[in-house]
């Protein structure tokens, strides 16, 4: 058993879950023994408190790891080390934990607290690398936090956190394959990001997840083709595959009317290389001119910024563009990959295998494409072998009637090489250039002919097989040649030359009779030595002569199928049989017999020699599927060109179905609590709905990628955008609807922007046509689409005789809306409808009350919330609570009070500010008024006040120290020190001042509530809601006396609620800064819930405890 | 994409794993032995090998061979252009990258090859990045470290990540600021036996070494940028201003990198410097064969030719040389039957040869083939495309 324990050591990396610990196994011994001792040294320095033993420990463990060895018996040891403050163990630590998690799933659950922490960190960099690490480990257990992560991240304000979330989606789906739909709503989210960081990460999520939901892709697509030039160059491969694949699908070929002027537009690119293509337009018409096939804009968008990147330094990128160029464009640009991909031929050898396997594809299609390049194909004699063989094969298609010569020069050089393999490969390729042109038919077969007199074996019996092909396509005047190969078969031994010399002289045994029956004498001779495929070949032989000179060779003949009756091979049994039944007459073989000669000596057509890299452009070039001609796995197929355009509707129309499923899901809430209400009229009551639907999107589309922040940055833009706007507006109008979403899409600033705009036109034109003179406040509004409320106002200004129209026209008027409502629910969720009360379906009022509900929720986005906000922050001392810290009587006449400021404490933000009230109350002056040997309990830390010299009699005196809790309740003890006595004294704080208040929106207040109770449920970190029901006494039922209670009890911020039966507050506790969040629900007469959620048990629990106490009472 | 990653010496050991996906057990490499078996020759190595589970992508360079795994579809470019990039961070952070210097080295690696990927897909391929998250061993800092019990991992955040110009780390600081440009040429010719060229191309690159203070904004102009028609560049150049103006205008990354490579083709003929004379002949029937050649300058612009490395591969039937070099020396491998001769540098006034007889199999005829010879050779100070001699450099820092 040792003996095998100590294989598999050797063995390493390949260990596996069952594998026996060496820790278990006592009676271990001999090389293995050593090795537990050495893994026990490790146990040793991780366990110990010098960092520098720990790192050390942790870079021998890493490079047991990178040897291959096994190192996950020491798994529960390094895990310890995870909150590691020392930032290089640390990441040692994350090293081993990615590459051993997986082994150890139920250990590896004790890290995930801290990468949760991680995830919280105000540094991004924190934030990216917890996100990183958290989704590297394959535990399946996690994939619940896993994704919320994700989710979290995907919204970040860092668009490095944001590129790290897309970086772990893949991870999780293969994890866990079903969380595909809701991975496909986050990638949908990011791939509408604008930043360069994130596009290149998240197409890779996409091509992982879901490459074929093309119509995420639609409103990106030109985000895309302009971010394209600046994505880092790993990205831009991604992408331009992908967008190669979808170009594929939308877009009509642009070859499609030009197979007859193939010549013609070959000549016209060369002109057009230096061409300048930026003026669209201009090439646009001339297109138009000269055949009927115009270029969809996008398509050229696309060309013209790839083009650029054959420029790249990184030779993927290279290639992904040509192979964009080689499936996309039309005939007359393709020309322009060629320079770069003959670039990348002096690049490294495996580069070089790559190129010229794709360039021998495409070189076959487009063989002008690389002519102009042919000398840089030619061999050097430093090539390695499979390099030369591409070489050649490219060499060989671009052979034609001009530089035929020139090749065919070189080739003689190729043939006297030393290396054999390229010597036979370049008899090949000259037999493929005799075939394919006629001209030089003869030359080669010269040539050949020559070699055969070579004094290498293997260049003789090529030179051979390739005769016979050529042979074949006009044996009459090639008789000598014939002639010559019979006397070969004395010398040549390999038997692929032999058996191709005795099928020429069967096939064409009329031209030499003399020598055929003499070549049958002498293989029949050595028959029973000869390989099997010559032995069908004699026999074939045989039977030819027998058919065509049966004087001669009917004795040989019959010899040889005697032979050939007892040969060990059934398959040359089977023929000798075979042949016999049909040459030889019998009285039964009557009817067969008559055509034996027409069946064997039949015209046979000749071979065609051709490339094996014909056709292989089915699959995408630069595809590890094209190299290998072989499907390989999770291969995309590239798509044929649509037969037609696609119909522009489709896209639209997709959306247009996402966007209802997703209307329905905001609508439901709204019509279930409408439900009972008198029935309103159907063209009311969908009008209000999409009003509130637009503002929302719109004010929303702003902060819902990166806070709040950017929606004034988002703004600005606008404005700025607007003039290009307008001015594009004319043209856009005509477009297809698919190339308007596509527009639009640009940016959600812009998307909004032009909403508005048209929005604006289409109204003016409604209001042009029936002439009743609108104010221009709605145009105004119109234009200035990006305040919610002006235009939500606005456009609940409209009459419902507008609607109506708006209603007809619904197919023109309703377009706009399906882009802005794809911002995902995430953003829509901004502005839940049914937290707040539903507007009454009737026209007239609801107008008010949705702008006045928007108002509230608006204060919640901005948080500036200007009624309560002030009340909060400045600590209401009046109704502050004090505490005796000294007495009077213990304190000798010096009475000391503290109160909780619930001021910030200015030194140390962790620390809570303590306000220490001291008064002399004796008749002498107190001197050196200090804190000494503070004794706090671990973590506790104490900030003292700065030493108070002397306190006259009577005086008061009021000093503030920090004092850093740890988020517990236990007193924190120390000395309070006067120049003649020492007091003892603590401080305990309530549960309500370990917090520091936060103000967050409605909305955020909810996602983090979410986020808490799920983690409850994933029993990380305990129950984190605790629930309390209370009766509200009398006095403590009205809105101010609830949330008084509340803030007395608890330093905590309000946090706006749309209900008014609801309250809610936040905080923070002031160490660690978890969350807690507070809600109180009114119910029916004084009956009330508390929900308290919190990361922290204990302060949840003694935060209800302390409310409802302070309610109740 | 990219699952794992094995590092193969010459000798066939596996000296080095990193997997970035689940453990692909290294016998996964037994394929790749296979076909390394079937090939005869390192170079001869498919680049890319199918087995039945995975898809084998290798590069071989510095005598090792870099083996990447992956399971699906991916353009192997993207992975072979990847494993080059590995061996240039390596190169760049040890020196040199050997087999040795990777195993004394074995944590920095693993480390470096850990935030190169994720999940498969590169991150951090940029050296300077790479630097600030995992510094490179240097003397003094190994000599710290053994003392302090340090490791390389930077200790703090690296931003570069995060800034608009990815390449280039911040916070870089020198007392004396310099940028130099090296230009480099080399041109790559085929000469047939009677002397003339069949092709001929230029390479070339210019590699940069740039120690400048904070963010730096540089413009590079050249004489006569019309001969550069085929150019890549190193990221940080701004491509649109290139097209307009034909000046290089980028913030450069801190350190060594290369600023752009270009290529003159083979269409306007170059004059190649130096001329070969060579006598190479084998009699039927003798058992000797004459050999001798010889090197001169020619169209050098008064520039001396340094470091002439001659080498060919003779024919099989050659046993052995008896030679005589007028200066050099040579070297012949009766194995290998490869014949290189170091010349050094070329005296226009005694013209270096190498002359005597060859030894051939006693008994067998004359070889049919031409023995190929292969002469490398330097000249500094001469771009012999007669390009790339810039005028003017400009700095400035925004």
């Amino acid at each position: 058993m040792a003996a095998g324990q100590a294989y598999s050591e050797e063995k390493g990396g390949s260990s596996s879950l069952g594998e026996p610990e060496y820790g278990h196994d006592p009676a271990s011994g001999g090389i293995f023994s050593s090795d537990y001792k050495r893994h026990d040294d490790l146990k040793e320095m991780l366990d110990s408190n010098k960092d520098s033993l720990k790192l050390e420990a942790m870079k021998r463990i890493v490079a047991m790891i990178a040897r291959g060895k096994n190192a996950s018996d020491l798994f529960p040891a390094v895990v310890k080390n995870v909150a590691c403050k020392n930032i290089e163990v640390k990441k040692l630590v994350y090293v081993y934990l990615v590459r051993y998690a997986e082994e150890q799933q139920d250990l590896a659950l004790l890290s995930i607290s801290t990468f949760q922490r991680g995830l919280k960190d105000p540094n991004q960099l924190i934030r990216a690398s917890a996100l990183r690490v958290l989704s590297s480990i394959r535990v399946p257990i996690i994939v619940p936090i896993m994704m919320l992560a994700i989710k979290e991240a995907a919204s970040d304000m860092s668009p490095y956190v944001r590129k790290t979330a897309a970086h772990a989606i893949p991870k999780l789906y293969s994890l866990d394959s079903d969380q595909k739909d809701q991975l496909i709503e986050v990638i949908e989210k990011l791939l509408a990001d604008k930043t360069t960081l994130v596009a290149g990460s998240v197409v890779m999520a996409f091509e992982e997840v879901c490459p074929e939901r093309i119509d995420l892709i639609h409103k990106n697509y030109r985000k895309l083709c302009n971010l394209l030039i600046d994505v880092e160059e790993w990205g831009q491969v991604v992408i331009i595959n992908m967008l190669t694949r979808y170009a594929r699908t939308q877009f009509l070929s642009p070859n499609q009317n030009e197979s007859l002027l193939e010549d013609s537009a070959e000549k016209a690119f060369y002109g057009s290389d230096e061409e300048d293509t930026k003026d669209d337009k201009a090439e646009a018409t001339s297109l138009v001119k000269r055949k009927p096939y115009v270029m969809d804009p996008d398509h050229r968008l696309l060309l013209r910024n790839t083009k650029p990147l054959l420029q790249s330094r990184n030779a993927a990128v290279v290639m992904a563009v040509a192979q964009l160029y080689f499936h996309l464009a039309p005939k007359a640009e393709v020309g322009v990959i060629a320079k770069a991909l003959v670039r990348l031929l002096r690049s490294h050898s495996e580069v070089q295998y790559v190129v010229l396997q794709n360039v021998a594809t495409m070189s076959i299609k487009r063989r002008g494409m690389f002519e102009p390049y042919l000398k840089s194909f030619y061999i050097r004699s430093t090539d390695p072998t499979q390099i030369k063989i591409l070489k050649l094969e490219v060499l060989t298609n671009l052979a034609n009637e001009t530089n035929i010569s020139t090749i065919l020069r070189e080739f003689q050089t190729y043939i006297r090489s030393m290396d054999k393999d390229f010597v036979a490969a370049t008899i090949q390729a000259i037999g493929r250039c005799a075939t394919n042109i006629g001209k030089v038919r003869d030359t080669c077969l010269n040539g050949l002919v020559q070699l055969l007199s070579n004094r290498d074996e293997l260049v003789v019996a090529e030179s051979v097989v390739v005769i016979k092909k050529l042979l074949q396509m006009q044996p009459a005047q090639h008789s000598e040649i014939i002639k010559h190969m019979a006397k070969l078969t004395d010398n040549i031994q390999v038997p692929m030359a032999r058996a191709s010399i005795l099928w020429l002289i069967g096939e064409y045994c009329e031209h030499v009779p003399k020598i055929a029956p003499d070549v049958l004498r002498k293989m029949a001779k050595s028959f029973t030595n000869e390989e099997d495929i010559v032995k069908l070949q004699v026999i074939n032989l045989a039977a030819k002569l027998y058919l065509t000179n049966s004087k001669q060779s009917k004795l040989l003949t019959q010899y040889v199928l005697n032979l050939a009756k007892y040969d060990q091979n059934y398959d040359i049994r089977d023929r000798a049989r075979f042949i016999r039944q049909l040459i030889v007459p019998t009285e039964k073989s009557g009817a067969l017999n008559k055509y034996a000669k027409k069946l064997f000596l039949a015209q046979k057509p000749a071979p065609i020699l051709e490339s094996s890299f014909k056709d292989r452009d089915h699959f995408q070039l630069g595809s590890l599927s094209h190299l290998l001609n072989a499907k390989a796995v999770g291969y995309q197929e590239l798509p044929d060109w649509p037969d037609e355009a696609p119909d522009p509707s489709v896209p639209e129309w997709t959306k247009c179905t996402s966007r209802e499923k997703r209307k329905e899901k905001v609508e439901k809430p709204f019509y279930s609590d409408s439900e009972g209400e008198s029935g309103p009229t159907e063209s009311a009551d969908s009008e209000p709905e999409s009003v509130s639907e637009e503002s929302e999107t719109s004010s929303s589309e702003g902060s819902s990628s990166s806070g709040s922040e950017e929606e004034e940055e988002g703004s600005g833009d606008q404005s700025e955008d607007k003039e290009e706007e307008e001015k594009r507006k004319k043209k856009k109008e005509k477009e297809a609807p698919r190339k308007a979403s596509l527009e639009s899409a640009g940016s959600p600033s812009e998307e909004e922007e032009e909403e508005g705009v048209k929005k604006g036109k289409k109204k003016k034109q409604q209001q042009e046509r029936k002439g009743c003179g609108e104010t221009s406040s709605e145009e105004a509004s119109a234009s200035e689409s990006s305040s919610s409320e002006s235009d939500s106002g606005s456009e609940a200004q409209e009459s419902p005789a507008e609607v109506e129209t708006k209603r007809r026209k619904a197919p023109a008027s309703t377009k706009p809306s399906p882009r802005a409502t794809t911002a995902g629910p995430k953003e829509i969720s901004l502005l839940d409808l049914d937290d707040f009360t539903p507007p009454p379906p009737q026209p007239v009022p609801s107008s008010n009350i949705v702008s006045s509900s928007l108002v509230t929720d608006l204060e919640g986005l901005t948080l500036t919330d200007t009624s309560l906000a002030p009340a909060l922050l400045s600590p209401v001392f009046g109704s502050v609570r004090t505490y005796e810290l000294l007495h009077r009587m213990t304190g000798e006449g010096l009475s000391v009070e503290y109160c909780f400021s619930r001021r910030p404490f200015p030194h140390d933000p962790h620390m809570v500010a303590v306000q220490i009230q001291i008064s002399n109350n004796t008749d002498a002056e107190v001197k050196s008024l200090r804190i000494s040997e503070p004794k706090p309990l671990s973590g506790m830390r104490i900030q003292e006040f700065p030493e108070i010299e002397s306190l006259a009699p009577g005086d008061t005196a009021s000093v503030v120290m920090g004092i850093d809790f740890c988020d517990s309740t236990q007193a924190a003890n120390f000395q309070l020190c006067t120049h003649t006595r020492h007091f003892y004294v603590s401080i305990q704080p309530p549960v309500g001042e370990l917090m520091a208040p936060v103000f967050m929106s409605e909305n955020e207040f909810k996602k983090e509530q979410e986020h808490l109770s799920r983690l409850g449920e994933g029993k990380l970190t305990g129950m984190s809601e605790i629930t309390e029901k209370l009766t509200l006494p009398e006095k403590c039922r009205s809105d101010h006396a609830i949330v008084q209670q509340v803030t007395s009890a608890a330093n905590v911020g309000r946090v706006p609620c749309g209900a008014d039966n609801e309250y809610r507050f936040a905080a923070k506790t002031v160490t660690s800064g978890s969350l807690v969040l507070i809600t109180l629900e009114k119910r029916e007469g004084a009956a009330a819930q508390l929900t308290v959620n919190s990361e922290k048990m204990v302060i949840g629990t003694m935060l209800v405890k302390d409310i409802v106490q302070a309610l109740v009472q | 994409m990219i699952h794992s990653l094995f590092l193969i010496n010459a000798s066939g050991d596996i000296f080095l794993e990193k997997h970035w996906k689940s453990v692909v057990s290294r016998s996964v490499c037994d394929y790749f032995f296979e076909a390394q078996e079937r090939a005869s020759e390192a170079e001869n190595v498919p680049p890319v090998i199918p087995t039945p589970h995975h898809y084998l992508l290798s590069v071989y360079r510095h005598k090792i061979f870099f083996v990447a795994v992956i399971q699906t579809e991916v353009p192997p470019l993207f992975v072979i252009e990847f494993l080059h990039r590995v061996v240039d961070t390596f190169q760049d952070y040890f020196g040199v990258c050997s087999e040795v210097m990777i195993k004394d080295n074995v944590v920095v690696v693993y480390e470096v090859l850990e935030e190169m990927l994720d999940n498969g897909f590169p991150l951090a391929t940029e050296s300077n990045i790479l630097k600030e998250l995992i510094k490179p061993p240097t003397i003094l800092r190994t000599v710290v470290n053994t003392i302090t019990g340090s490791t390389n991992v930077g200790d703090q955040l690296p931003t570069g990540q995060l800034s608009v110009v990815p390449w280039r780390r911040t916070g870089v600081k020198y007392t004396n600021n310099e940028a130099y440009f090296d230009v480099i040429e080399e041109i790559d010719a085929i000469i047939d036996k009677s002397g003339s060229t069949i092709t001929a191309e230029i390479q070339g690159v210019i590699d940069a070494c740039v120690k400048l203070t904070g963010m730096p904004d540089l413009t590079l102009s050249f004489m006569n940028p019309r001969l550069l028609d085929d150019v890549s560049f190193h990221p940080c150049v701004r491509f649109k201003r290139w097209e307009s103006e034909r000046i290089l205008s980028f913030i450069p990354p801190d350190g060594n990198f290369r600023l752009l490579s270009y290529h003159v083709s083979a269409q306007n003929l170059v004059a190649i410097p130096v001329y070969v004379k060579h006598n190479i002949s084998f009699r039927d029937g003798s058992s000797l064969g004459r050999f001798e050649i010889t090197v001169g300058p020619k169209q050098t612009m008064g520039k001396t030719i340094e470091g002439v490395m001659v080498a060919s591969q003779m024919p099989k039937g050659v046993l052995n040389m008896s030679l005589t070099p007028s200066q050099g020396t040579h070297i012949f491998d009766p194995v290998t039957k490869l014949l290189s001769w170091d010349v050094g540098k070329i005296n226009p006034q005694k013209l270096p040869s190498l002359k005597g007889t060859m030894s051939l199999q006693a008994g067998a005829s004359k070889p049919d083939e031409n023995p190929t010879i292969n002469l490398q050779f330097k000249i500094q100070q001469l771009a012999i495309s007669g390009s790339s001699a810039t005028d003017e450099c400009h700095c400035r820092w925004p």
